[in-house]
């Protein structure tokens, strides 16, 4: 294969033919480039989706309450229920297949979270250490997350948001180590995170150890809401159910009323979700195959063309002891020479607008809904190149295989 | 060193076929100026591709220094082309896009030889046919005989035992085609077979023995010319 005469030969031609060449390798080049672009897009697209949908580890399941709706034991529907601090306590105590769990509780009404003259409305919530394990979308930027010393010790502090620190406090000002009012009561800032989802609110939360909210603001041991995670190899849907059973008798709830409480399982939505992506790449694929495909029939043709004008050459060649197999190399080489070249040409303008694309979306501030950070990974970058010798192959393949058969008689007889 | 026996040639056109050389008997023996004359359209050309194995014959014997050549392989042909045969032809046959010094170093590229050998080997040839200063030149910018003079060195490069040359003066005009006949008695001269397929008497008269053709049989071997 590496033959450095045969290329010499092969780069002579094509230096001699530039225009033929370069009509050639536009056809590969515009494949290349929109099948890039469209896989650009593509991922831009699925990047978009997941920032927009994935909001917490993709194992873990949200329990919520409703009311009732049916009659049970002697008791009327309609009833509003509560989950209490006994209920994940039984569950902790009897179902098995949980990784971690947290319960997650909220004041209710706006009131005013202060520091030093600057005052804003805030969400205020109380959660565990393995809650910060199950939001994956929050980044911390400054100081620490909240662990379980905190819990036991109930200690006023908090973590804070990013817009929360932006409002609070002064642009040079650092947040950690310092004390902020919460209905009267001062807590210590240890942490500040950025909240890398689609739901802008949840950067605007201040978060307490959970037994400091429950001691300062809810000392009735009510739950609003609580999440698990399954553990390795446990299927969520079952551990589910499992849950939903127990609560339904802790709470006196017939067995078939499916709206007494309700959940919200990631693994659920994440697998809708790489459905989603799995079809958006799928269409990439085949439209950007489908243009790579036409441009190796244009090649494919092009050389035709190419070999029928050389014919007298090829005839000329033979007639001066070429061999069949070396005519085949000759132009299938240059072929996949061609495809290679201005293949890899459209790979690299491809990635250039992408990138650009990207940047200017950057410096712009735009947000796109269900659009973000086009992109192409090296792993695909790497598999459109091998497609692409492999396709400059296939499309010399079939003039190489009509220059070896040329009849040098007919070739080299006078017009 | 060739030895044709009862040749038969055909072309299929359409459903019939063409039946252009018709049972040749013929000798040429080492070292020989030939010529092969007969009118247009008798067989002259066909003849010569099959001696040079650009073509394959349909019926008959055809030994090439001694060797048979049955139905051989395209790639065995493709040897024999390259080293025994030495090609010229009426129209040239120079790639339009290669300059002179790489047209002649054509045949060594398949015989393997390096880049920079070939390309001094052939400016060796093109200074014997004293075209040093046109290495560089295109074929569409030398005159044809030129062009030829240029064909000639190919056909000499890798030093083969037989030229064959298919009227090779019919493009060039007659002091041309003298200079260009001289060359080939040189060749001839060095020791090489010669077969010039021509149909001009002043050619055929430059050779030592005129083989005449008509109808694809061979009218007379030794073919007496009339005075000029
Ligand atoms: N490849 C071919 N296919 C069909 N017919 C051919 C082919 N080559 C030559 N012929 C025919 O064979 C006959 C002899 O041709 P040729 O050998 O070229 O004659 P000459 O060289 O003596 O003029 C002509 O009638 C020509 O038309
Ligand atoms: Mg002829």
């Amino acid at each position: 294969m590496f033959d450095l005469d045969k290329w010499q030969e092969i780069f002579s031609t094509i230096r001699k033919n530039k225009l033929r060449t370069a009509a050639t390798a536009f056809s590969v080049f515009w494949g290349i480039l929109m099948l890039v672009t469209l896989l650009g897009a593509g991922q831009g697209l699925q990047n978009g989706v997941q920032q927009r949908m994935l909001l917490d580890a993709t194992n873990s399941i949200w329990f919520f309450t409703g009311s009732t709706t049916m009659p049970y034991k002697g008791m009327p529907p309609g009833r509003p229920l509560q989950f209490s601090e006994a209920d994940l306590k039984a569950i902790e105590e009897n179902i098995d297949g949980i990784e971690v769990m947290s319960p997650e509780n909220f004041l209710f009404g706006n009131f005013m979270v202060r520091h030093g003259k600057k005052g804003a409305s805030f969400g205020i919530f109380g959660a565990e250490q393995d809650y910060f394990v199950i939001k994956v979308t929050q980044k911390y930027i400054a100081g620490r997350k909240l662990n379980w010393m905190d819990d036991v010790s109930a200690r006023k502090i908090c973590v804070i948001g990013d817009r929360v620190a932006e409002v609070l406090f002064e642009p040079d000002e650092d947040p950690v180590g310092k004390y902020i009012d919460i209905r009267g009561s001062h807590f210590r800032v240890v942490g500040v995170y950025r909240f890398e989802g689609f739901d802008i609110q949840q950067s605007q939360r201040i978060y307490i150890p959970f037994s400091t909210f429950q001691r300062s603001f809810n000392t009735d041991k009510s739950v609003n809401l609580f999440a698990v995670t399954t553990a390795d190899g446990v299927p969520g849907k079952a551990l589910e159910n499992r849950i939903i059973k127990l609560l339904r008798q802790r709470h006196l709830v017939h067995p078939e009323d499916n709206r007494a409480f309700w959940t919200h399982n990631q693994e659920d939505q994440h697998r809708s979700i790489l459905n989603l992506f799995i079809g958006i790449k799928s269409f990439v694929w085949f439209v950007g195959l489908g243009t790579l495909l036409a441009g190796i029939v244009g090649i494919s043709n092009i050389m035709i063309i190419v070999v029928k004008e050389r014919t007298r050459e090829i005839g000329i060649r033979k007639a001066v002891g070429a061999t069949p197999r070396s005519i085949v190399s000759l132009i299938l080489q240059e072929s996949v020479l061609i495809t290679a070249v201005a293949g890899y040409s459209g790979l690299v303008v491809g990635v250039a607008l992408l990138e650009g694309l990207n940047y200017i979306m950057e410096m712009a501030g735009a947000n796109v809904e269900f659009f973000n950070r086009p992109e192409i990974d090296f792993t695909t970058a790497i598999s459109a190149t091998i497609v692409l010798i492999i396709a400059g192959a296939i499309a010399g393949l079939v003039p190489a295989l009509r220059a070896a058969k040329v009849n040098p008689v007919v070739a080299l007889r006078n017009e | 060193m060739i030895s044709l026996k009862d040749v038969h040639k055909s072309y299929p056109m359409g459903k019939q076929s063409l039946h252009v050389l018709k049972g040749i008997d013929m000798e040429i023996r080492e070292g020989e100026l030939v010529s092969i004359m007969g009118s247009s359209g008798s067989g002259k050309s066909t003849l010569l591709n099959l001696l040079g194995i650009l073509d394959t014959l349909d019926k008959g014997e055809y030994h090439l220094g001694g060797e048979l050549i049955g139905n051989i392989s395209e790639s065995k042909a493709a040897v024999y082309r390259n080293q025994s045969i030495g090609f010229v032809f009426q129209s040239f046959n120079l790639i339009p896009f290669k300059n002179a010094m790489e047209n002649v170093a054509l045949p060594l590229y398949y015989e393997k030889i390096s880049r920079k050998k070939r390309n001094q080997m052939a400016l060796e040839y093109l200074e014997k046919m004293g075209l040093l200063e046109w290495a560089d030149h295109l074929p569409a910018e030398l005159s044809g005989g030129q062009k030829q003079r240029i064909a000639i060195a190919r056909a000499l490069i890798s030093n083969p035992k037989i030229i064959l040359a298919d009227e090779p003066t019919g493009a060039l005009d007659s002091t041309t085609s003298a200079e260009v006949m001289k060359i080939f008695q040189e060749v001839n001269h060095s020791g090489k077979t010669v077969v010039i397929v021509t149909h001009e008497n002043d050619i055929a008269r430059s050779t030592e023995r005129v083989i005449y053709l008509k109808d694809g049989l061979i009218l007379d071997k030794n073919y007496q010319l009339p005075a000029a």
